[in-house]
Order: structure tokens, then sequence, then C-alpha cells
């Protein structure tokens, strides 16, 4: 055996792996090795022959917007914004939109691709046969959501800019948000696609995201529900991203942006622990 | 087992089971078995559907968890150690699991990768898979438009990936042309005078008897004997076997009117075997007493009587 080859190929185990990250220590072996990033090469590798589909994700979300500037511009002249100041509809949508988008992504890309893997092309099957845990599997997934939540973001953002709808220096944040955003659907996206058993039940997960799209304030401040309809809304994982999104374009922060992050990481972990515990659970039999 | 030194014995054993069970909810697919498998050897599961041969395939690969008793692979504990395990194993599942998003050459290096090894290291060594599979003019093309005998050497080619210590076999052959069985074969055979311990499932009975120095027979869910091949048929089979074929409808009673003329007599729906020690002799002595089979043939014991003779049931129909 040459020692420097040897040497590549045999520090692969887990153990001896010199770079251990807190997740490393902190979880049992099985679950995880630290390996996800294998997952967003080989992602990066089938889209490397099907890159149109990201310019549509690009494109989509700034029709809507579009459609929001030429069109109901018009016709809602001003509403009440964060911190209470007035501004034009379009700027208090379009980082409504920012967030949704990034939900949006991030739920198809982890409910429809993941699904057929899981279910039909034994993919992660294959994974499992290797030193991957299922949380390898579940980050690296969820990791390339977010990648491509980022990417669509940051097109979005420099859009809005193009249009003068981000004003604050702080709307630079929107994209470390959105990736948020993203990361906590595609987990939560994640684990209702193991529990999926057909594709004829994806329309549940319609069914979910898209009243979420249009009730989350998307369109209109929460003030416009009554009271008790407004504590329904604020369980609502985009209403949060949606708060955070639309504060930082105008730079209105406050405290209560802490609350936002934190309901969204937790979505986020819990997301990622249970996706990977039902993987363990179906495929590790 | 006896004590007997035919391979040394180097450090722990490969694989050690002790009362292995495999539960799933009420089926118990495998019911307390006591397997070792040694380093260097090649040691093969023989047993017909249902027997519990890929559930302990799976416990051994580390990627499914056993119900009850022990395990020891590579003296580590699956349990605990799954993923230092699995990065020393090769696993050719009994169905394939290729990535059919990918090429052909990038399922072979993406694999690499999610054993740790380096770019360059994957990129070399998936050309040198893809030249031992004889796939490399479908290098760039998609595992979709494969054939179902070249999705499955492509699948043993990636189970090469990562230079396995230890490489498991379900049912590698299954789908294989007889041409690339022996080319098969013979890359087995490499392996293994390079120090790879070879454990494989199969229903051939030459497959095993070809290329396994010890063997388990499993029956539902248990081991029925143990040995190598030439132990296992010198045990449980004589040296020769006489099959009568007779005309549809006029089997019957024929095998208590020979059964004289052998150790044993099987009888099974469309033939009567008669054990004994000189086939020849005993056709003789069939044909003496006017029974007049359509066809008869004198053949070498094999692995496949030791299994019905220990079953009542043939291996393959
Ligand atoms: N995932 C599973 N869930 C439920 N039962 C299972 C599962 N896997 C195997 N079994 C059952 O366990 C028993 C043994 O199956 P196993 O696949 O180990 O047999 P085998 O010897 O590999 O058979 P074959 O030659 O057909 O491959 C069978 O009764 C089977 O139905
Ligand atoms: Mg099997």
């Amino acid at each position: 055996m040459a020692p420097t080859t040897s040497a590549t190929t045999r520090d692969a185990t887990p153990t001896a792996s010199a770079r251990r990250g807190l997740l490393l220590r902190m979880l049992p072996a099985p679950l995880y090795t630290g390996r996800a990033r294998a997952l967003l090469e080989r992602s990066a590798m089938v889209y490397s022959r099907a890159w149109l589909v990201f310019v549509s994700g690009v494109v989509e979300p700034l029709l809507y917007l579009l459609a929001f500037q030429v069109g109901f511009g018009k016709l809602v002249e001003e509403v009440t914004g964060p911190g209470g100041e007035t501004m034009s509809y379009v700027a208090f949508v379009a980082p409504a939109l920012l967030a949704a988008s990034a939900m949006n992504g991030a739920v198809f890309d982890s409910t429809f691709n993941v699904f057929f893997k899981f279910r039909y092309n034994k993919t992660y099957d294959a994974m499992l046969a290797t030193p991957l845990g299922p949380l390898d599997i579940a980050l690296g997934e969820i990791g390339w959501a977010v990648l491509r939540g980022g990417l669509y973001a940051v097109a979005f953002l420099g859009v809005m800019a193009g249009f003068g709808l981000a004003t604050s220096p702080w709307a630079l944040l929107l994209v470390p948000v959105a990736l948020l955003v993203s990361f906590a659907f595609a987990a939560i996206g994640m684990v209702c696609a193991t529990f999926l058993k057909s594709p004829a039940q994806f329309d549940f997960v319609q069914l979910a995201v898209m009243p979420m799209f249009l009730l989350s304030t998307t369109f209109y401040p929460l003030s416009v529900y009554p009271e008790p309809l407004q504590y329904a809304v604020q369980c609502l994982p985009l209403y949060h991203g949606v708060e955070l999104t639309r504060g930082l374009a105008v730079g209105v922060l406050d405290v209560s942006m802490i609350g936002h992050v934190a309901y969204l990481l937790v979505l986020a972990a819990a997301g990622a622990y249970f996706t990977a515990k039902r993987l363990a659970g179906l495929l590790l039999r | 087992m006896n004590g007997e030194a035919a391979a040394p014995m180097v450090g722990a054993p490969m694989v050690e089971a002790k009362a292995l069970v495999k539960r799933f909810g009420d089926v118990e697919a495998v019911r307390g078995i006591d397997v070792q498998v040694r380093t260097g050897e090649a040691f093969g599961f023989l047993g017909p559907n249902g027997a519990g041969k890929s559930s302990t395939m799976r416990m051994i690969a580390s990627t499914s968890p056993r119900s009850d008793g022990d395990l020891r692979v590579l003296g580590m504990d699956p349990d605990v150690d799954g993923p230092r395990i699995r990065a020393r194993l090769g696993s050719v599942p009994q169905q394939d699991t290729l990535d059919t998003e990918l090429t052909l050459r990038q399922n072979l290096q993406i694999y690499g990768r999610y054993f740790g090894m380096s770019r360059a290291d994957v990129r070399r060594k998936a050309t040198e898979l893809m030249e031992f599979a004889q796939l490399s003019e479908r290098a760039d093309g998609l595992v979709d438009a494969l054939s179902g005998g070249m999705k499955r050497r492509l699948t043993i080619a990636r189970s090469l990936v990562n230079d396995p210590d230890l490489l498991l076999l379900d049912e590698p052959t299954t789908g294989l042309d007889p041409q690339a069985r022996h080319m098969l074969w013979d890359r087995l055979f490499r392996l293994k005078a390079g120090g790879v311990t070879l454990i494989i499932t199969s229903h051939y009975m030459d497959e095993v008897e070809q290329l396994c120095d010890r063997l388990v027979v499993m029956d539902d869910g248990r081991i029925v004997a143990e040995g190598s091949p030439s132990e296992l048929i010198a045990r449980y089979s004589t040296r020769e076997v006489l099959e009568l074929r007779f005309a549809p409808g006029e089997q019957g009673g024929i095998a208590a009117r020979v059964a004289e003329f052998g150790e044993r007599v099987e009888e099974l729906p469309d033939r009567v075997l008669v054990y004994t020690g000189d086939g020849e002799r005993a056709l003789e002595q069939v044909h003496g007493r006017d029974v007049r089979p359509v066809s008869s043939l004198v053949r070498r014991s094999t692995l496949e009587d030791v299994f019905l003779r220990l079953t009542g049931r043939t291996l393959v129909d």
C-alpha cells in the first residue's frame, strides 16, 4: 500500500477524521458522520444537466414582483408597513414574496425530489451502505435546497434593489433570512416526504403550502385579521419569515425578530432530526 | 469450529455471529444462527427463497440492526460502529441501488466520495472499475439505458470502489450471462488471492462450489449444515446419483421398486433420484427389474443433493 493514497482513503473512517465538528461530537456515530457535503456534490452533478430549473426558479418570483409593480401597485397606493410607516404596496409585498419563494423552492425540493429518491430509486439505501448516516443524508438534501434558495434570494434582492424596494442596508440580511426559511421548510418538507405513499399525495403538500402562502401576512398586514385569527396566523412558520424580511427590507428592527429567528431555527433543527430518524426507521430495518 | 488449521487466523475473525436473530414484526427471518467467517476465506450462504440469507447479509453489512444475539464484523459491533465497519465493506445488495439520475462514471465517483475518498482517487478508480465491468464505452450514458446484467456489473464494480477488506455479494450473478458470470468468478478469485474476504449468497450450486471454501446451508432462518462443499457432499450424499425420468403419469410407484439399488431414493415431481456409489451399476439393476425410464443420467453428487437431503426440497426448480 502506498502510504500517501491510503492515508486519504483510510482517514475516511469517521473517527479518524481530523475535523470533528460540534455535531459530530454530540450525535451518535451511526446517525451522522459529517459527510453531508458529498450529497451536495451529487446534487450538483444531477443539476449540471438540468440547470434550466434554476432559471425558472429565479424568474418565477420576479414575474410576481412585476405583476405587483405594474398591476396591484396602481390599485392599492399605500399601506402601513413595519414601524407604522406608510410605504408603497409593492415595497410591502416584495420582501414577503422573497420569503414565500424561499419556502416554495425548499418545499418543492424536499418533497418531490426526496420522495422519488426515497420511494422508487433507492438512492438513500445505496448511501446508507456506505459510512454515511441518515443525518448526513438529511443535512445534505436540506443543504441543497438551502443553496438553491440562497441563489434565488440573491437574484430577487438584486431586482428589489433595482426597483428601489430595498431601502435599508439591513436588506442585505434578507439573504441569510431566506437561507433560514429555506432550511426550515426543507427540513419540514423532508419529514413530510417520508410519510407520503404515492405521488398523488403531493396534493396534501399543496394543501398545506398554498394557504400558508396566502395567509401569512404576505399580501396584507396582520391587523386586518380579527384577533383570534391573528394568533393562528402567528403560528404559521412563513409568518415569521415574512416578518423578518419585511422588517429588514426597510431597516425597521425590533426584539421580536429574535423570536422569529428562534422559531425558524427550532423548526429547522427539529425537521432535520426527525428526517434522520424517519430515514433510519424506514431504511435501516 | 473443530480446530482444524485450514486457513491461518489473522487476528479476530471477519464476522462472528452468535445466536443471531432477525425479526420483522411477527416474521422471524433469522432464528439464531452461529457463523464465523475467517479472514481471507470465501464463505457462502446457500438456501431457498425466504431462508434468511439477505436478512443475514444486511445485518453483516451494518444496514439492518439485529433483533437479538451477538454480532461482530471486523471485530466491531455494527450497532455502535456501523459507519467504521461500512467504511471497510463492499456491498452488492440483492436489488441494484444504482443512482438513476447519474451517469455510470458519476455513479462510481460519487460512491467513492461517500467513502470520503479524494476527487483524484475517485476519478482514477472510476476509470479502472469501468474497465473491470467492461462498461467503458457506456461511461457517460445514464444508468437507465443499461441492460439488467450491465446494471449488475456496475453494482459489483461500485462495491469495489473503496478497496474493501470484506466483500458482501447477495446473489451477485443473477441476471448475468454465462460469460459475465465467469468473468466475475475470475475477478472474485483474484480479489480473494489479494486477501479480500468474500461472503456470497447464491441459488447457484456451481457458483458456491466453485467459489466458496466453506458454506452454510440455510433453511427457514436456521443453519442446517456447515462445511466445505466437498465435505458436505461426502457427509450428506453419495458419490454418484442416477436420475431416472419417466413419461408423464408413469412415475408412480417406481421409487419403491428401485429403492434397494441405492442407499437412498428421492422422488421429485419430474424424476426419481437414486443415490449410490456406482450409478452405472444401479442403472443396470434398474433395467434388470424391467423399469423403463424415458431417459436416465448418471452424475456426480452436488450441493443440490445435499440440500435436497437436508430440507426435502429442491433449491432451484
Ligand atoms: N423488510 C422486511 N420486512 C418484512 N419482512 C421481511 C423483510 N425482509 C425480509 N423479510 C422476510 O424475512 C424472510 C427472509 O427473507 P430474506 O430476504 O432474508 O430471504 P432470502 O434467503 O434472501 O431469500 P431470497 O432467496 O428470495 O432472496 C422472508 O420471510 C421475508 O418475507
Ligand atoms: Mg435474498
